[in-house]
Parts: structure tokens; C-alpha cells; sequence
């Protein structure tokens, strides 16, 4: 039988968080977790694991988590707690297995904040008997009292606790990586940047993995990178606009965002390259693909080729100085507005054939939330849509789409861009005609 | 761009995947501008899975083009992670100078089937197209 944990998690962000979970739990291959007490109410989880390397593993990377701690006991009031803590089965195991080691009391309150008295706190634990020394630095075990609170207001939180826990720390999560690469601080951004915490839940939930290779074909300024960079992919960019990619010269770009955070050995290269003429090569295997592409409402979708080709017939017999115009160092191609639905497709199908079996391809897509149109979401027969997770804004709201690349047999549903702008189309068709009968 | 990317860039026009000369992209090493960045870390680690990854004739190819006649002709084979010898390491040492370190910061490439030039500029190499060949 395993042991019981309690995870102590961020209440935000709660369409992330489960699939947080889920990805690096099946990352670290730990398959016997139970989700049935696990609620997006609570920012706590009561979990049965084998052991604390379990822990450790599966929560280490988590950013959506705050930390996991070996389960000890929980009550409505202090009294209660002591009570819990003395009856369960495993109580006097704990207690001998770590009586000796160093230690120390931790605090966290949630929704509020009692005035207690917290030495007297420390105090009223003294049937645990822990022989050990006290220390506040490096200690071997920190205990932690968490309490819970119903707040007063909106902004105001509560002073009574309606809940106590108690456990041991296992692991922190990896809340200070949401501090490391805060936009804030960092050298080099722009408008596009995407923001430092769901660019490393994306990262986690795409499964980027420690020495392999990740790619984001539309980098910008390189959020996605960075994010897959922390843990120790290398990554290398692409985008069509160079001056998005270079940066405000040799030390405000990518690669400086990179020494900043000790990880340039992780930064391969940005390429300006059109997603759609794609020179990597093609039996180049990229273990995820993570990005935001281009909406179409900020920055414009746009391929290589001319919009009106009629105007280009024989330009690529012009030359200056005696040399080929479009050979010259200085030359400027020019570029024709292509679909979001398209490029989309473009996506799917580059992930389908350069992702391994079971690789991951995760990106952002905008969504209109005025608009009375169900979206529809791009879908490969190669590819198994495992999250659609929505982060919702006033009006509009963008989702997470992480796909796994299952290989030709898996023979899922596909719909092409056509078929969905017919589908978009036949609801907004519907909705007017709904509109005029009132 | 660093030396590692000649190895995983091949030609942007479509009609060249029919051929066999598309990658990887040939050099002029009187052409490129060559710096090497010894700030970055050294990871065995990492440099033992990119040369899983590369394609070992085509590294050999671009480091003689760029005046680099040292490298052997077979991929080097390397123990495990944990059983690396002395000499492993120092093979993981020179690659890692050849691969991460050493970059090309003004230059030029050139397609071996159709004869595309590609730029170097400022350490981006710029992969697009004109109409004609997009
Ligand atoms: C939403 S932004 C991505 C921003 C990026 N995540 C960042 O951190 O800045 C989309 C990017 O796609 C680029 N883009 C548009 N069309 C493209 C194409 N055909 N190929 C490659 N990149 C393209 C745009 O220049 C833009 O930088
Ligand atoms: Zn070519």
C-alpha cells in the first residue's frame, strides 16, 4: 500500500492545473494516481503515492503547485488536528522515523490570517516528542501547519481557520521560476511576449524533457524558448519577421535573455524562415513543438509569395550591379496574407510527421468570446487532442491545445481548415437567423 | 548561427526535397566570419544527445568547408553517461567548441542543387524566399 500526501496548490489558473498534473505524472511514469478527491474548489489534494521519490519527482517541476507534504492529519480546529494526527495508523511510525533528525515549523495560511500565538502553536505539538535539534536554515524535516480560512470579502480574508492540516515537506513546487523569468525583469521582450507562468505550464503540459529538442516556429521574442530552455530542452526558433527575432542589437535580444538566466547552452538559434518553406531538415525529429502562432488581430498571417503575381512576372530576372536582384544580401521578399485556419493545418501536419510516437505539440489559439460561434478545434487523423484548456479574458479568451502524435494507425478525426470555416460559417448563419425572429 | 545548425538546415524551395543535394547547404569559408562564445557551459550530457541527432557526413562536410580538417571520419561512439572515459570527454569537450561555441556571425550558404544563396546576418541566418521560388 502506498502513503498519503497532500498537495497544496495555487487557486488560479484551475483549467491548467489537472492537466499540470496529469502531464508530469505521466512523464515521470507514475500511473497510479487517483483523481476522484482531487476538485478545482480546493487548493488541496489528498493523494496516495508509493513513496516520497514519487513525490518528489512528480511535484519538482510543477508550477501550478505550491508544495507536497506527507500527510499527517487535518481537523476543524487545533483540537481536532492533534486528534487526527494521534490516530492514524502510520502516527507512531512517523513519529520514531524522524525523532532525530534536525528540524523546523513552517506556516501557510490560505484566504486569510489568524493572530496566533505560533510558538504556543509549536508548543501544543509536544506529544511528538521530536528529539532532534531545532534549526532554521537547512533543516532535515520541516513540519508545516497549513490553515484555511473562508475570507470576509472579496479582498479581505478570513481570521478564524475553518480547516488545519498538517504534514512533513516533501518538495516545493517550482513557483520561483514564475519570479526567475518574470517579463519584468527580463532583457529582451515585445508586445507578442507571452507571459512567464502559463509559458512554463505550457511547457510542462507539452512535456518538455531534459536534453531533447524542442521548436517553436513562430518564436517572436521567444517566450516559448525560454520556457522550454528551464527545463533543459534545446530549443531552437523560427519566425518570417527577422526584426522580432534580432532583437535591439547584440545585448538585448534572445540569446541575452538566455545568459541572463545561466542557460545559453540551451539556445540553439532563431532562423528568419517562413513556417510554410520549411528548411529544417526533414528527417530532423523535434521531441515537442510549443508555440503561439500568429492571429491575424495584432500581427498579420503571412507566407512567402506574392499576393498579386501578375506584378512579379520576370522580377527574378532583375538585377543590380550586375548580380540577380533576389541574390543580393539586401534583398526584401515579399509576402501574400495566408488563413489562421490554414497555417493551423500547416501545424498539425508538420507535427505529425517530425514529433516521435507519443511526442507533443501544444499551442495557443485565440478565441472570440462575443462572437456566438462555437469553435471549432483543428484535428488530425495523426494526432490524439489530449487538453483544450481555456484561459478566459473579458472579451475574448485563448486556449491551450496539446496534441500527441499517435502515428498513422491511430486514424482519429480529421477536419481540415475548409471544413471548419463551413462549420463557423453555418452557426453564425443560424445565430442571425435566431437574431431576427425576436 | 551556431555550427550546429549547418546541420539540420537544408534548402527552403520545395523543389529541391526531390534531391539529394539539398542539405546540407554548402559554404564559402572565405565568405563567413567565424566567432566562438566560451561563456557557454559545457554539459556532456546534452552534447552526447545532439550527436544521436546529427548527421555525422554532413558535420565532417561543413567543418572542412569552414577550414576545420580535424574531425574523424566516423561518428565518434561513446560510452555511457556514466562510464565516460577521459578520452570521451575530451572528444565531448572539441565538439562541444565545434557545435555550441563556435558560431558563424556574417556569411553565406549556398544550396548544392539549385544554387539559392541564403545570408548570414548579425548571427541570423535568413532562410526566406523570392516569389519566383516560393
Ligand atoms: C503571437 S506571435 C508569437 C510571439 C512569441 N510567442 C513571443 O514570445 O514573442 C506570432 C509570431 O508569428 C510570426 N509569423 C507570422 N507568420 C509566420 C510564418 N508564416 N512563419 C513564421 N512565423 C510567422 C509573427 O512574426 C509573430 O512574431
Ligand atoms: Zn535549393
Amino acid at each position: 500500500m502506498g502513503k498519503q500526501y497532500l498537495l497544496y496548490m495555487v487557486q488560479v489558473h484551475l483549467n491548467f492545473r489537472r492537466a499540470e498534473l496529469e502531464s508530469l505524472a505521466d512523464l515521470f511514469g507514475i500511473t497510479s494516481i487517483n483523481f476522484d478527491n482531487y476538485s478545482e474548489d480546493s487548493p488541496f489534494f489528498k493523494v496516495e503515492l508509493d513513496n516520497d521519490e514519487q513525490a518528489r519527482d512528480w511535484i519538482k517541476r510543477s508550477i501550478l503547485t505550491r508544495a507536497i507534504y506527507e500527510y499527517w492529519g487535518e481537523g476543524e480546529n487545533m483540537d481536532q488536528l492533534h486528534t487526527s494526527i494521534q490516530n492514524q495508523p502510520f502516527y507512531e511510525e512517523n513519529k520514531e522515523k524522524f525523532a532525530n533528525d534536525t528540524f523546523k515549523f513552517d506556516f501557510e495560511s490560505y484566504r486569510g490570517y489568524g493572530k496566533f500565538d505560533r510558538v504556543k502553536q509549536i508548543e501544543s505539538f509536544g506529544y511528538l516528542a521530536f528529539k532532534g535539534k531545532i534549526r532554521m536554515k537547512n533543516p532535515q524535516q520541516v513540519y508545516t501547519l497549513i490553515d484555511e480560512y473562508v475570507p470576509i470579502s472579496e479582498n479581505i480574508g478570513g481570521i478564524v481557520p475553518i480547516k488545519y492540516y498538517f504534514g512533513r515537506l516533501i518538495q516545493h513546487g517550482n513557483r520561483q521560476a514564475v519570479e526567475k523569468y518574470d517579463l519584468k525583469k527580463r532583457p529582451y521582450k515585445g508586445t507578442t511576449s507571452f507571459e512567464a507562468e502559463l509559458s512554463l505550464v505550457s511547457a510542462n503540459i507539452a512535456q518538455v524533457k531534459p536534453g531533447t529538442f524542442m521548436y517553436d516556429p513562430f518564436a517572436g521574442t521567444g517566450s516559448f524558448l525560454v520556457a522550454g530552455g528551464h527545463f533543459g530542452a534545446l530549443v531552437i526558433g523560427s519566425d518570417i519577421d527577422g526584426r522580432m527575432i534580432r532583437g535591439k542589437g547584440a545585448s538585448v535580444d534572445i540569446g541575452s535573455n538566455f545568459k541572463k538566466y545561466g542557460e545559453s547552452e540551451r539556445f540553439l538559434d532563431v532562423l528568419t524562415m517562413d513556417f510554410t518553406h520549411n528548411a529544417l531538415r526533414s528527417n530532423l525529429v523535434f521531441d515537442t513543438i510549443l508555440c503561439d502562432p500568429p492571429y491575424g488581430i495584432r500581427e498579420s498571417i503571412k507566407v512567402l509569395g506574392a499576393k498579386d503575381p501578375e506584378k512579379f512576372i520576370g522580377k527574378e530576372n532583375v538585377e543590380i550591379d550586375g548580380e540577380k536582384a533576389f541574390l543580393r544580401k539586401d534583398y526584401i521578399p515579399t509576402k501574400k496574407p495566408y488563413s489562421l485556419d490554414s497555417l493551423l493545418d500547416d501545424l498539425l501536419e508538420y507535427a505529425s510527421q517530425r514529433l516521435p510516437i507519443g511526442g507533443r505539440l501544444a499551442f495557443w489559439m485565440p478565441t472570440a468570446n462575443d462572437e456566438d460561434v462555437e469553435t471549432v478545434i483543428p484535428l488530425h487523423s495523426n494526432l490524439e487532442l489530449k487538453y483544450d484548456c481555456v484561459q478566459e479574458f473579458n472579451k475574448w479568451s485563448r486556449r491551450l491545445l496539446v496534441y500527441i502524435n499517435r502515428g498513422k494507425g491511430y486514424d482519429g478525426t480529421t477536419n481540415s481548415g475548409l471544413q471548419r470555416s463551413t462549420a463557423n460559417f453555418r452557426d453564425r448563419y443560424f445565430t442571425n437567423f435566431n437574431q431576427s425572429q425576436k | 548561427m551556431k555550427f550546429l545548425t549547418t546541420n539540420f538546415l537544408k534548402c527552403s524551395v520545395s523543389a529541391c526535397d526531390n534531391s539529394n543535394d539539398n542539405f546540407p547547404l554548402s559554404f564559402d569559408g572565405s565568405k563567413c566570419e567565424l566567432i566562438q562564445d566560451t561563456t557557454i557551459e559545457f554539459n556532456p550530457e546534452f552534447i552526447m544527445n545532439v550527436i544521436d541527432r546529427v548527421d555525422w557526413d554532413a558535420i565532417v562536410l561543413v567543418a572542412q568547408e569552414l577550414g576545420n580538417n580535424s574531425l574523424p571520419a566516423a561518428k565518434p561512439v561513446l560510452g555511457s553517461v556514466e562510464g565516460l572515459t577521459e578520452d570521451d570527454m575530451a572528444v565531448l569537450r572539441d565538439l562541444h567548441l565545434l557545435f555550441i561555441q563556435t558560431s558563424i556571425k556574417e556569411g553565406e550558404m549556398k544550396c548544392r542543387n539549385c544554387g539559392h544563396i541564403y545570408y548570414i546576418k548579425n548571427g541570423i541566418p535568413n532562410l526566406l524566399l523570392p516569389p519566383h521560388l516560393a
